[in-house]
């Protein structure tokens, strides 16, 4: 089963780095997006999915990414160092917020953190000198090394496609090691996972500064794609919408943001026909996935899989995926 | 200085609007642990049925405002609760949460496209009419908000307290297996709180519409201040609730008349995010034992 | 000298006394039974030992230090294991993951534990346990499936992962049936004949006063009685405590 699974993704892989190739203008830009929003919710889902701490500050530190670029490109920092001390600055201040979390769980975590992602806003809409207030930052630039230019569009895909094949493996390699199971001992039974020896502030630190450090870098490749940011890309709704991308997809399973970003950010443009309609249709979705999936569209996912390896492989082991506990508990 | 009580008046007039949005807020938490992101929109729509009422089919106020609160209450509290509520609760808290997400959403966006994105005016129910009390003056509105949103919380907090229902309530909050186990109806219990809530929610709406006019986007702010209250008063006591909304009232009032526009939102977090740092569980919240 | 020195350890809860200077030694390799009625306080002692709970005056020395301050993940890495009343485990790792958490934590640093991905020794060491507890044809099953028995043995089991100095099994026969009871009985037997202290809170009489040499009594947060079997059996406050007058 797990054999197949690789297989499916390899295949999937494949098909992400020939179909661009097809694409132009405008759904380059959907797919580019899509990979940057896959990041984001890569980040989330270990904060949220893996160790149970809800964060609404991502787009807060989606935007330290962002303008980290933008700002120290026209200085003469290269882009990659502008990502870095972006997805820097992000994972100490994602430390920073770790420690209310510390303190407080559920919803007051999460209105501590929607507190930071409002007064990350109003800073920046307010800190013209630096980020140009209202107005954003425009021309940024595209990264070039040297002689090699990822200007057009179809590059740039490519570039952000490297930079999402490194988010991917280290996330995973994270959350297949010894961390990923502290992770998922706090979540699923934080008092037991202490008297077993893990320290809750280290790794619920770490949780926030990791998956806020992969904000800083999907905000540091958003930058480029339009080559324009203002505040307004950053807002709370920003923030609840990678929530709704990682709820849907499925909390705490590693497909689950893939799944998740493909589905919130193409789902509204495929629906784009119906016109004024489209937010209305996108929000019943939204309703109907949740009473009949309540545990993400990974299920489908999983039935998927396993129908395919059934045809191809013949009945096989018991399909057992580890199904991921609900991450706040009813009292 | 008369400007400190006129500002104090407008203050909790306000406040105590938010509070019944926080309130109802704070009980649905409790009896059903559903956090509801659709709060503001639950304000906003009967907002928009009693204009409905008023300006198509043409009632007269009460009968309006009766109305109102009946559709309301179907539609908010009992069909919420038997459509989402039910199959989801049992998930944890987060998928209903997103559900609500969606359902406010789909309630805001759905007034913008069938019914209008402009806003709509509503008549004042009060008049506007300034009263002078020594040399202050104040609006006959505000003063009657407050007085009217105090009949109303004070009847709830009777209803808490005194009645059975309100019993009931109280122990399906602390421990809902306790409670089932001691023959409580839970599942009809949480539809009587959501209907309490859409209940109270319309009450606001009401008293809210004349202030801020009737648009589909208006939800947003609200639901947000009834969260903020809620966190500050303390998500475990309704009393909290109460002392959250009025709080979050009088920050508003007074910072938007002392401090400048831009720094006015961050001024209201910075007292909260405090509270939450410092009395993590509320104001008036109850503390949780562990180490 | 004592292993675990409980002194004079006091704990409210608002109005509410849970444990009033409660003092008493646990010696290295005993076999420790602490009894006494329901609300008598046990619960809260360990909790309080185990670092759950903060007391509210008293010590608790281990090997001489004192850790009364200490969270409970640095209890842990004392050396002090615990199992719980109402059985705590992870639902949705299997049982073998269940077992290597309880001992990933104790060597190694954060970082470490990161980079290193070899687990053989834990590993190898959950696998003899789990055989040595009946467990193995269950291992890849999620904790959340097993029977309650099954639970209790792997509440146990993982108690024993990181080779503790003391263990501290709470209740651990409670619901549990009469084979179950003689198994888990021998494997505390055997377990302290290799070396391992227990201190052991149980309400079932008959297998306290068979397993255990030396009790302890409390009864409303106060210790009333401390001895053998034989001495408990007689003691007239203890009968008191449970009986009533």
């Amino acid at each position: 089963m797990g054999r197949w699974r690789t297989r499916a993704l390899l295949a999937g892989a494949v098909a992400v780095l020939v179909f661009p190739v097809l694409l132009e203008q405008y759904k380059l830009y959907l797919a580019s997006l899509t990979l940057v929003y896959l990041i984001m919710a890569i980040g989330l889902n270990l904060t949220l999915g893996y160790a149970g701490q809800i964060s609404l500050a991502h787009a807060g530190f989606m935007s330290f990414g962002a303008y980290a670029v933008a700002i120290l490109g026209p200085l003469g920092v290269p882009f990659e160092g502008g990502l870095l001390i972006g997805a820097l600055f992000a994972f100490f201040w994602g430390i920073v917020l770790g420690f209310p979390a510390l303190k407080v769980k559920h919803h007051y975590l999460a209105m501590v953190t929607l507190g930071f992602n409002i007064i990350v806003f109003l800073v920046i809409r307010n800190w013209e000198s630096l980020t140009g207030g209202s107005f954003g930052i425009s021309g940024i630039a595209r990264p070039q090394w040297g002689p090699l230019r990822f200007q057009s569009d179809r590059e740039y895909f490519y570039y952000i496609l490297g930079w999402t094949v490194l988010v991917v493996a280290s996330a995973h390699w994270i959350l297949h090691s010894r961390w990923g199971r502290a992770f998922r001992a706090i979540r699923e039974n934080e008092m037991r996972a202490e008297v077993v020896g893990v320290s809750l502030r280290n790794y619920k630190l770490m949780a926030f500064a990791i998956g806020s450090a992969y904000a800083g870098v999907g905000g540091a490749l958003f930058a480029p794609l339009l080559t324009y940011i203002d505040p307004g890309a950053f807002t709370l709704d920003r923030s609840i919408q990678f929530l709704m991308m990682v709820v849907m997809g499925g909390l705490g399973r590693f497909e689950g943001p893939f799944i998740g970003a493909v589905v919130v950010t193409l789902l509204p443009e495929l629906l784009r026909a119906s016109e004024g309609f489209y937010l209305i249709i996108f929000s019943l979705a939204v309703i109907l996935m949740m009473l009949f999936m309540p545990k993400g569209l990974v299920g489908v996912w999983d039935w998927l899989v396993c129908w395919i390896t059934r045809r191809v492989v013949g009945p096989a082991d018991p399909p057992a995926p580890a199904e991921p506990a609900a991450v706040l508990e009813p009292k | 200085m008369t400007d400190v009580f006129q500002l104090l008046v407008a203050g909790l007039s306000i406040g105590s609007i938010y509070a019944m949005a926080a309130i109802g807020f704070v009980l649905l938490w409790q009896t059903s642990n559903t956090i509801n992101f659709a709060q503001g929109e639950f304000v906003v729509l009967p907002a928009f049925v009693m204009v409905l009422f008023l300006t198509v089919f043409r009632f007269p106020f009460a009968a309006a405002f009766v109305a109102t609160v009946i559709v309301s209450t179907l539609l908010l509290g009992l069909l919420v609760k038997k459509a989402l509520v039910d199959r989801l609760i049992k998930m944890g808290v987060l998928p209903l949460v997103i559900a609500t997400i969606g359902l406010s959403m789909l309630i805001r966006y759905s007034l913008q496209q069938f019914w209008t994105p402009l806003a709509l005016p509503f008549p004042p129910i009060f008049s506007r009419q300034p009263i002078r009390v020594g040399g202050v003056i104040f609006s006959f509105e505000e003063v009657m908000n407050v007085l009217f949103a105090a009949v109303v919380i004070g009847g709830l907090q009777l209803l808490i307290r005194r009645t059975k229902l309100g019993w009931a309530m109280q122990a399906v909050a602390q421990n809902r297996d306790l409670a089932s186990i001691l023959g409580i109806n839970v599942s009809r219990l949480v539809g009587l709180t959501f209907m309490l809530n859409a209940a109270l929610t319309a009450v606001a709406a009401i008293l809210i519409a004349p202030v801020y006019l009737v648009k589909y986007d208006i939800g947003i702010g609200i639901g947000l201040k009834a969260f903020y209250a809620a966190i500050i008063g303390g998500f475990n006591q309704v009393r909290g609730a109460l002392l959250g909304g009025l709080l979050v009232g009088l920050v508003e009032t007074y910072s938007a008349a002392y401090i400048s526009n831009q720094f006015r939102d961050a001024f209201a977090l910075i007292i909260i995010i405090g509270v939450l740092l410092l009395k993590p569980e509320g104001l008036l919240g109850v503390k949780e034992e562990w180490a | 000298m004592a292993l675990m020195e409980i002194d004079r350890l006091t704990k409210h809860f608002y109005h509410l006394s849970a444990l009033s200077l409660v003092s008493f030694d646990v010696k290295p390799g005993e076999l420790l039974g602490l009894i006494g009625p329901n609300g008598s306080g046990k619960t809260t002692l360990f909790n309080c030992v185990t670092g759950v709970l903060r007391p509210s005056r008293g010590q608790v020395r281990f090997k001489g230090a004192d850790i009364t301050k200490l969270s409970a993940d640095a209890v842990y890495h004392r050396g002090i294991s615990r199992t719980f009343q109402l059985i705590q485990l992870f639902p949705e790792m299997t049982v073998l993951e269940n077992m290597l958490m309880a001992a990933q934590e104790r060597k190694g640093t954060l970082l470490s534990r990161l980079l290193r991905r070899d687990e053989a020794e834990e590993r190898d060491r959950a696998l003899k346990l789990l055989e040595y507890l009946g467990l193995s044809s269950v291992k890849e099953n999620l904790a959340a499936n097993l029977s309650y028995g099954q639970q209790k043995l792997l509440d146990f089991g993982m108690a024993l992962m990181p080779e503790p100095e003391v263990i501290l099994l709470d209740e651990p026969m409670a619901g549990v049936n009469p084979t179950m009871i003689k198994t888990l009985v021998g494997h505390i037997q055997d377990l302290n004949a290799q070396g391992y202290t227990f201190v052991v809170i149980e309400h079932n009489m008959e297998v306290v006063m068979s397993l255990c040499r030396r009790i302890v009594v409390l009864s409303q947060g106060e210790k009333i009685a401390e001895g053998s079997p034989a001495e408990i059996h007689e003691n007239p406050l203890v009968m008191d405590a449970y009986f009533g007058s």
